[in-house]
């Protein structure tokens, strides 16, 4: 019996040492398969790799922070940042859609608030004659104006976005390199971040399902070039550049400058800096 | 063709990408359904729950509307999505810090709680039907009792006890799923017209009285049809619920109107013109004056004279139809009107609704309408009359 008991014994040994080895097995392939679901799930949100070139072989994205510059003070109301903009990213042509845009604000003697306008203005439009084409028209002219000046606006690139945060399923994302984009092939088209954004720097293309917004021409700032909106600016108000580098045109114009930055209440940290706006800019 | 947008007229300034007005009357209708979904269980409940005897005529009927409702609230969020075949990316991939994301499992949960509450209440109704019927329908019911015939005391008991946990899970259910709706709107901080702690809880005494109101036509509807009378004493319970929910829906509301007015933040302005112009007929007159306060005159003169009879029967419709369109109105000027409002606080749109196309005014009739129909199909399969023999069954044990 004894023989028999001990032998019994040895055998369950055996026999729950195998079962605690699959069992542990199963836990690591499980543990594993976990861990690996939670990375995908998580993917969208997680901090990219730190070391290492990403997203792409030729530019690290956690060796840079972009940052934007307006000079109110210099825009001409000229729209070409506008048209390139347009033609750059392939913005739909007509008077509703924009990733970038400008403000006028006229105060008029005797008027206690600004009247403002853009180049999207029904008036404007028929001084322009097309909707793919903008021009501010002279529409103060028998007017006595007591100051005037351009606003140029597009994406904050948000440090808190609340676009991000509403998103129901993480296709729009902050980079590392602070901007905010969004990914096509995931986004379902529900226009929540449209309607999150309180700056109107969102439009929804109809078309394609997705909505649309200035990425400061991302696909051109990772090869080293300017925003388009930069490049065609000629009077240098808008400014772009690398925050890390501390002689970079942005360093030296938020350096230098006393900047602000618009709807600072709302919390989402907007990167957009500027110089030369009025009470009236929001 | 038509043109895949439509351009919203306006006045003052706008940003120029807001004169496309994204979040059309679908989104309208979404919360609406989300409403009577979460209006009808608190009747169930109150009965199931509570104990509310009065109320167990439309007890059974509560449930099935609400499930009815509940089927259809996806389909205007899909109708609208720009990419409705990855809607299930939301649940496969939820980003966690968007109010959104929850929506699928919230829906889920309680779609599920309620299948399960139905079948539980129904199941000696669906062995019965199972074993008598030898046609196409019985085939149906007995695979709706999943193989379970035991209609014994012992198991009969153990069903009312999982439709007792299942209406008290269901409370926070129902109720979570819409102050969820209105958290949606309520937490955007973009819009002064949105952007209130309060709009979870409006909205979800807004959608008590549109459920116990859409309960109350539905059921004189019925009687009349079943050319049954009407139970008085049911009648007069739903219309204290209504009576008592219309109370602390119009003091929400007005607080929240006081609030934005007396904190009078940037953008105060254009709110005044808005609801003293555009909004004046939507919002006062429509929403509150014939919506909210003729109804509630109407049901506390009626409570206070004692009516009764037919008198009692037309008043009680008629305020729950009022009450119903009250409800409709409330979701259309918060989700239209917060939109007709610029967020840059210095201008206001109008939006333009079309008749036709997939988000026209036809389209939210039918979306509204639908699960009235979808609820006469499913009124055939499980009888939710007091007087049906199940219900007699229920009241013998």
């Amino acid at each position: 019996m004894k023989i028999n008991s001990n032998l019994s014994s040895a055998a369950r040994r055996k026999f729950l040492g195998k079962l605690g080895l699959a069992a542990t097995c199963t836990a690591a392939v499980a543990g594993a398969g976990t861990l690996g679901l939670a990375g995908a799930v998580a993917a969208k949100t997680e901090s990219p790799p730190q070391g290492g070139s990403f997203p792409t072989k030729d530019y690290d994205w956690t060796k840079h922070q972009w940052a934007f510059g307006v000079d109110a003070t210099k825009c001409i109301g000229c729209l070409r940042c506008v048209e390139a903009c347009k033609n750059e990213n392939h913005v739909p042509g007509n008077a509703h859609q924009f990733r970038t845009w400008v403000e006028r604000y006229v105060y008029i003697e005797g008027e206690h608030r600004a009247r403002i306008d853009s180049h999207q203005d029904p008036v404007n439009i028929k001084a322009s004659g097309s909707e793919k084409e903008y021009r501010f028209a002279d529409r103060y002219k028998d007017l006595k104006v007591e100051k005037a000046f351009f606003v140029p606006k597009l994406c904050n690139q948000c440090t808190h976005p609340a676009c991000v945060q509403v998103c129901p399923v993480g296709a729009t994302y902050k980079t590392e390199d602070g901007v905010v984009l969004v990914d096509e092939k995931r986004c379902i088209g529900c226009r929540y971040c449209v309607q999150a954004c309180p700056y109107g720097a969102r439009y929804f293309d109809e078309e394609r399902g997705v909505p649309d917004k200035c990425t400061w021409c991302y696909h051109r700032i990772t090869k080293g070039m300017q925003p388009a909106c930069v490049e065609a600016c000629p009077v240098g108000a808008r400014i772009f550049g690398d925050m890390r580098n501390r002689e970079s045109p942005v360093s030296l114009f938020v350096r230098n400058n006393r900047v602000q930055v618009l709807r600072p209440e709302s919390g989402n940290g907007p990167n957009v800096f500027y110089v030369g706006i009025d009470k009236e800019v929001s | 063709m038509e043109p895949l947008m439509q351009f919203a007229p306006y006045t003052g300034w706008v940003f120029p990408n807001e004169t496309v007005i994204e979040w059309t009357v679908l989104l309208a209708v979404y919360p609406y359904l989300t409403g009577l979904v979460a209006g009808a269980f608190t009747v169930s409940s109150l009965y199931q729950v509570f104990g509310f005897q009065r109320l167990k005529p439309v007890a059974h009927l509560a449930l099935l509307t609400s499930l009815c409702c509940m089927l259809f609230v996806p389909l205007p969020l899909l109708l609208h999505l720009g990419h409705p075949e990855r809607a299930f990316n939301a649940m496969i991939t939820p980003h966690l810090t968007s109010a959104m994301a929850m929506f699928g499992f919230f829906a889920t949960f309680y779609v599920v709680l309620l299948m399960l509450e139905i079948w539980f209440a129904y199941r000696p109704y669906i062995v019965e039907q199972a074993q008598k019927r030898k046609d196409f329908l019985g085939k149906v019911y007995q695979l709706l009792t999943l193989g379970s015939y035991d209609v014994s005391e012992n198991a009969l008991r153990y069903d009312r006890k999982w439709v007792f946990w299942l209406a008290v899970v269901g409370i926070p259910g129902a109720h979570g799923l819409h102050g969820y709706v209105g958290f949606l709107f309520g937490s955007l901080k973009s819009r002064e017209w949105w952007s209130s702690d309060l709009m979870p809880v409006i909205f979800l005494f807004s959608a008590i009285i549109s459920g116990v109101a859409l309960l109350i036509v539905l059921y004189v509807v019925s009687c009349k049809l079943r050319r049954v009378p009407v139970d008085l004493d049911c009648l007069k319970g739903l219309a204290y619920t209504v009576w008592a929910f219309i109370m602390v829906a119009l003091v929400l509301e007005a607080l929240e109107f006081a609030n934005i007015v007396y904190k009078g933040r940037e953008g105060v302005d254009m709110i005044i013109e808005f609801v003293s112009g555009p909004l004046l007929v939507p919002y006062f007159v429509l929403q509150f004056a014939i919506g909210a306060v003729v109804p509630l005159l109407l049901l506390s003169y009626m409570i206070w004279r004692g009516t009764t009879g037919r008198a009692l029967v037309v008043g009680v419709t008629s305020s729950a139809c009022l009450v119903l369109f009250s409800v409709f109105m409330m979701r259309w000027n918060v989700v239209i009107g917060g939109q007709e409002i610029s967020k840059t606080g210095k201008g206001l749109l109008t939006y333009f609704l079309p008749f036709l196309g997939q988000e026209g005014a036809l389209m939210a009739i039918i979306l509204v309408l639908a699960p009235v129909v979808v609820l006469l199909g499913m009124i055939r399969l499980f009888p939710p009359w007091a007087d049906d023999p199940i219900h007699a069954a229920h009241a013998a044990s």
